[in-house]
């Protein structure tokens, strides 16, 4: 019952937010147009490298673009979604979040309801005409399994970026100011991912295998879905398992979220 | 009696030191900048090891060029100036209009203080971490270094230039974010931020080179790398110079034009 409301209450935050952005429609169409162009900038340069070098240590262009594909959609997904966690900062500067705390719902649903940024459709289109380029041109065996994995990478690789903004957010309880260091993760997490981690040094490859799993939710099932063996030397089914870690990561970031709504002093303004 | 130039310095100074303050944003910039510069680094390493064949550009070029980049990324064009915008949309810039100075050498004044003072704040401590740990080395001359240093003066006058033509369009579109992001798109491929110009397939690189986008970065890093030879520093300086000219012209023609039907949005 409570959850429900709880998702009832969701859409109708959404609804409102879609239509306040629709009332600027030619400016929401040439923002997604600028951003589908800015974001497609990325697969240009790697069209550009396999143009100059031929391979990337033995992965194709279409294998890459699989990785490509998965990180970008997801992360556009994320990116619409958590813009209310992104904005959270400011509210703690201001006092808003004052408000929020005397209605009677949960503060993370409010502060996530605050606003669906659709002109991010820009680098999901991307994203998903890269995924169906490469998908065509790839030497797979296409099955329901392997479609099914495809979407629980994308879902899954969401959830992590979502969670690691809303950590971005929980950590405003404490310096009042959202901080940059996290774009690291979020815009370094797409810059890395949408390679496969087997070509970059150990060292940095296990922080986004165990640290910030990443890796664990689009490396690991796109190589499955590829039919191709690790040179890292992991197994199927762990390949099949490790999107699980996407909606763990959610899960522990919005405990973190608790504590630090517990926490979390007005600033008095 | 006052220099010519003495009230458009002023407004220089004033925006220089202002954005000097904002020191703890350039520190996490910093960071970003490093982690994004390893990033580049890894994914070119693998690449030069996947192939045999001689490069127009070596892995140790390419390197220094990488943490160039990331040093100097605040010089290229990416945004307009944040005043200058906000004045646009809330019709603040009719006091622009009512001081007795003129507009164009004003407007290029502010700009170029909103691209130098942040790229100050983070080029120093990301070029001595680089040098210290990641891999930049020194130009190979000195003759390289000065040809260098005359380069980057000349893609600063350029980046200030293409500024304000982003700007200026302003003036028709209100809210602009439409253009400046594709401004950007433009910038980042074509100048050779996101891929070194050598590296381009061979059918597009004579149209790339023709360009002005190569100036801002393809040319001075080349010369501190040592992929352009020291001695053909004149006619480089030479092209940046040509288009910064053209695009000052087109900026001060846009601005006049863009002044005649101006529209003050209201109070």
């Amino acid at each position: 019952m409570r959850v429900k409301g709880g998702l009832g209450l969701y859409g109708r935050y959404l609804g409102i937010s879609i239509r306040s952005q629709m009332q600027y429609r030619a400016s929401f169409v040439m923002l997604s147009l600028g951003h589908f162009l800015v974001t497609g900038i990325e697969f240009a340069t790697i069209w550009i490298l396999f143009e100059r070098f031929g391979s990337l240590r033995g992965w194709t262009l279409p294998e890459v673009g699989l990785f490509y594909g998965i990180v970008n959609t997801a992360f556009a997904l994320s990116d619409a979604a958590a813009r209310g966690f992104d904005l959270f900062g400011g509210m703690v500067k201001n006092g808003d979040f004052d408000r929020v705390l005397l209605r009677p719902r949960g503060a993370a649903l409010q502060v996530a309801g605050q606003e669906l940024t659709l002109r991010r459709v820009g680098r999901l289109a991307q994203g998903l005409i890269v995924l169906g380029w490469s998908a065509s041109r790839l030497a797979v065996a296409w099955s329901a399994g392997k479609a099914l994995l495809v979407v629980a990478s994308i879902a899954s690789a969401s959830c992590l970026f979502f969670g690691i903004v809303v950590l971005q957010a929980t950590a405003a309880f404490w310096t009042v100011e959202t901080l940059e260091i996290f774009n690291c993760l979020t815009y370094g997490g797409v810059q890395t991912l949408q390679y496969p981690v087997a070509i970059y040094r150990t060292w940095f490859r296990k922080f986004f295998t165990y640290v910030v799993p990443l890796a664990a939710v689009s490396y690991f099932p796109g190589l499955a879905v590829l039919g191709k063996t690790d040179p890292l030397g992991t197994g199927r089914l762990f390949q099949s398992l490790a999107p699980l870690a996407g909606p763990a990561f959610l899960g522990l970031s919005l405990l973190a979220w608790r504590v630090g709504v517990r926490h979390y002093q007005s600033t008095g303004s | 009696m006052r220099a010519p130039l003495g009230p458009y310095r002023s407004f220089f100074a004033a925006r220089f030191r202002m954005l000097l303050q904002y020191r703890g944003a350039a520190f996490g910039g910093m960071v970003t900048q490093l982690v994004f510069g390893l990033i580049l680094v890894m994914v070119y390493e693998a690449f030069y090891r996947s192939s045999s064949a001689a490069q127009p550009m070596s892995l140790e070029q390419v390197r220094s060029y990488v943490w160039l980049g990331q040093a100097m990324l605040a010089l290229l064009p990416w945004n307009v100036e944040g005043e200058l915008r906000a004045m646009i949309r809330t019709g603040g810039v009719a006091y622009e209009l009512l001081r007795p100075l003129r507009l164009y050498p004003l407007w290029y004044a502010r700009t170029l203080a909103s691209r130098l003072a942040p790229t100050l704040l983070r080029a120093v401590p990301i070029l001595v971490l680089a040098f210290a740990f990641f891999g930049l080395r020194l130009p190979p001359s000195p003759a390289a270094a000065l040809a260098y240093l005359a380069a980057t003066a000349g893609a600063v006058a350029l980046g200030a230039a293409l500024t304000v033509v982003f700007t200026v369009s302003l003036l028709w579109t209100v809210s602009g974010e439409g253009i400046t992001q594709l401004g950007t798109a433009l910038v980042v491929i074509l100048s050779g931020m996101a891929v070194p110009i050598p590296l381009f397939p061979d059918a597009i690189r004579p149209l790339v080179e023709f360009l002005p986008f190569r100036g801002l970065v393809d040319i001075p890093f080349r010369l501190y790398v040592g992929n352009l030879p020291p001695s053909a520093v004149l006619p480089l300086l030479g092209h940046q110079l040509a288009w910064t000219a053209v695009l000052v012209a087109l900026g001060a023609l846009l601005l006049r034009r863009g002044l005649r039907r101006l529209e003050i949005q209201g109070g």
